[in-house]
């Protein structure tokens, strides 16, 4: 019986994650390093890099700030409803991507409620790198906050109190105790969002436009490159989207497990 | 009480409650309320008649079904394969422990368009899986069959990751206690083993099978989206808004998300009558 299980997972784990992950890897250099090198080092990929970068470090800056913020709101102080908070915290990862793109069209869009007006300040957000970010934010807005707050919960909160007592400010007592503490956490949802963030494809693939040069994001850039037959290409480019994910999988053990000490503690 | 009396209430203490609830609100509502809200404003204009039509529309019905069969069986494969991967993660020791449980995360780490054209190359007639079931007559791009397999890895990682934790609460004693009792070994899985992770397994089904039926980067390299055939409902939403239809693309937008609504609340409710059946006995 132990065989045989441990069999079927690790079939099952080899079919569907080591042999994707293989082939990622072997086809990117399947013709040679300088294909390789070649294909990242296009000016259209550096151009989708450069702009997924931009995309990534902005709203994974906000989506940092808000996420420390709600996590002390919903840790460090009372506050009523604190599960319809989380929630609401929690609709990104609910809601399809797709959908999410089409409520950015319906507010910002041309027909949306201040498409319009963007459109007669020569302000437009939906076919600019504009709406990239805010497609990119929305889908990336609970990774931070997720992560803070169960840790946050289990830190408790005696240590900033005490400092309290003592006469620190609330800054010193954010700055010289509280964020030692969650260093790591705020690291792993970061490196979280980081991943999705710059391999978002559905919800910016539609409010980009594909306008190559322009709007094109590394994920969008992957699709055309495959659309176009150049396998090696797209999953060479591949290849930097996947060092991301891997290397938040890597950095995942450093952290200290919230998740494990909250079913824990919520066991009846 | 007494605590209470002396330290007063502890969470009032802290200071930066205004700016936190300022940060959040006005970011929560931002980025989240008003789209939301966009989205059902534009549904409760629609014309109901024309909603109906479309969503009775050949196309839309096939769509809905292909979306809502590939999703459920993938969420069934990975019940099964999901819950066997959990026990020999938990209960086995071995090794590669460090590595496996790196790896299950993978599904989540790798961007969905990656996911969606590895898995199509790996099937493909020249690819590592497809070079040996093509010549068996076993063609899975573009037909539902590479659907199931596209939502069986973007969900993996849900099912073990719920089922996981309850293994390992498990107390090994009543295990045990039943086995020194004369309980066979299969009476111990059916009887103690199942009944306990139950409720986690279909909690992690449930979340692949709504986050199945949202997917939309990883199917549609590998599905080919074939009329009629192999097209999914995030597929016809996408094609509605590139025709500019934006009434079309809120319909199917708001038949999605009634039905991962659905599935939740159903799981829900399977759950608590599956905890008073069994609290009962």
């Amino acid at each position: 019986m132990k065989w045989v299980m441990m069999i079927l997972a690790g079939l099952f784990l080899g079919l569907f994650l080591g042999f994707p992950l293989a082939l990622i890897v072997t086809e990117a250099v399947a013709k040679g390093w300088h294909i390789y090198a070649q294909a990242i080092l296009h000016p259209d990929t550096q151009h989708a890099i450069g702009l997924t970068l931009k995309v990534a470090l902005i709203a994974v800056g906000c989506n940092t700030v808000f996420g420390i913020a709600a996590a002390w709101l919903l840790t460090h102080t009372s506050l009523r409803g604190k599960s319809i908070w989380m929630t609401i915290i929690d609709l990104p990862f609910s809601i399809s991507p797709v959908v999410a793109g089409l409520m950015l069209v319906l507010v910002f869009g041309r027909k949306g409620w201040i498409g319009p007006w963007l459109l007669a300040h020569d302000m437009p957000i939906i076919f600019t790198a504009w709406g990239i970010g805010l497609a990119t934010c929305f889908v990336t807005l609970p990774f931070v906050a997720r992560e803070l707050i169960p840790l946050m919960q289990t830190q408790g909160t005696q240590e900033e109190e005490a400092a309290t007592l003592l006469g620190a400010s609330g800054w010193q007592v954010f700055v010289r105790i509280t964020l030692p503490k969650i260093k790591w956490g705020v690291l792993y949802g970061v490196l979280l969002a980081a991943g999705r963030a710059v391999g978002e494809f559905g919800a910016v693939s539609v409010v980009s436009g594909h306008i190559v040069g322009k709007t094109n994001t590394v994920s969008l850039h992957i699709e055309r490159l495959y659309n176009e037959y150049q396998f090696q290409a797209a999953f060479a480019v591949s290849t930097l989207l996947v060092a991301i994910g891997v290397l938040s999988l890597l950095v995942h053990p450093l952290v200290a497990s919230p998740h494990r000490t909250r079913s824990k503690g919520n066991t009846p | 009480m007494i605590k209470r009396l002396f330290f007063g209430s502890p969470r009032f203490v802290l200071p930066g409650r205004g700016l936190a609830l300022g940060i959040t609100m006005t970011y929560v509502s931002l980025m989240i309320m008003i789209p939301v809200l966009a989205l059902l404003v534009k549904a409760s204009q629609l014309n109901g008649a024309r909603a109906i039509t479309l969503i009775l529309d050949p196309q839309v019905q096939s769509a809905l079904w292909v979306s809502l069969s590939t999703s459920a069986m993938a969420a069934f494969v990975n019940g099964v394969f999901g819950t066997i991967v959990a026990w020999v993660h938990v209960r086995y020791p071995h090794p590669g422990k460090p590595i496996i449980n790196a790896l299950i995360d993978l599904p989540f780490a790798i961007p969905t368009a990656v996911t969606g054209i590895t898995l199509t190359h790996l099937l493909s007639d020249h690819g590592w899986v497809g070079r040996v079931l093509t010549p068996l007559g076993w063609q899975i791009n573009y037909t539902w069959i590479g659907i199931v397999v596209a939502l069986v890895f973007v969900g993996l990682p849900f099912v073990i990751r719920s089922v996981e934790p309850v293994l390992a609460d498990i107390d090994t004693d009543i295990e045990e206690a039943a086995a020194t009792l004369g309980a066979s070994s299969r009476h111990i899985t059916w009887r103690i083993l199942i009944p306990t992770i139950f409720p986690a397994i279909l909690s992690g089904v449930t979340v692949a099978f709504a986050r199945g039926l949202g997917e939309y980067g990883s199917v549609v390299f590998i599905s080919g989206n074939l009329p009629y055939k192999t097209e999914i409902l995030p597929y016809l939403i996408v094609s509605k808004l590139e025709q500019f239809d934006y009434e079309g693309a809120t319909v199917l937008a708001i038949l999605t998300l009634a039905l991962s609504f659905v599935a939740l609340v159903l799981a829900n409710g399977l759950q608590g009558w599956y905890r008073r059946r069994m609290g009962g006995t």
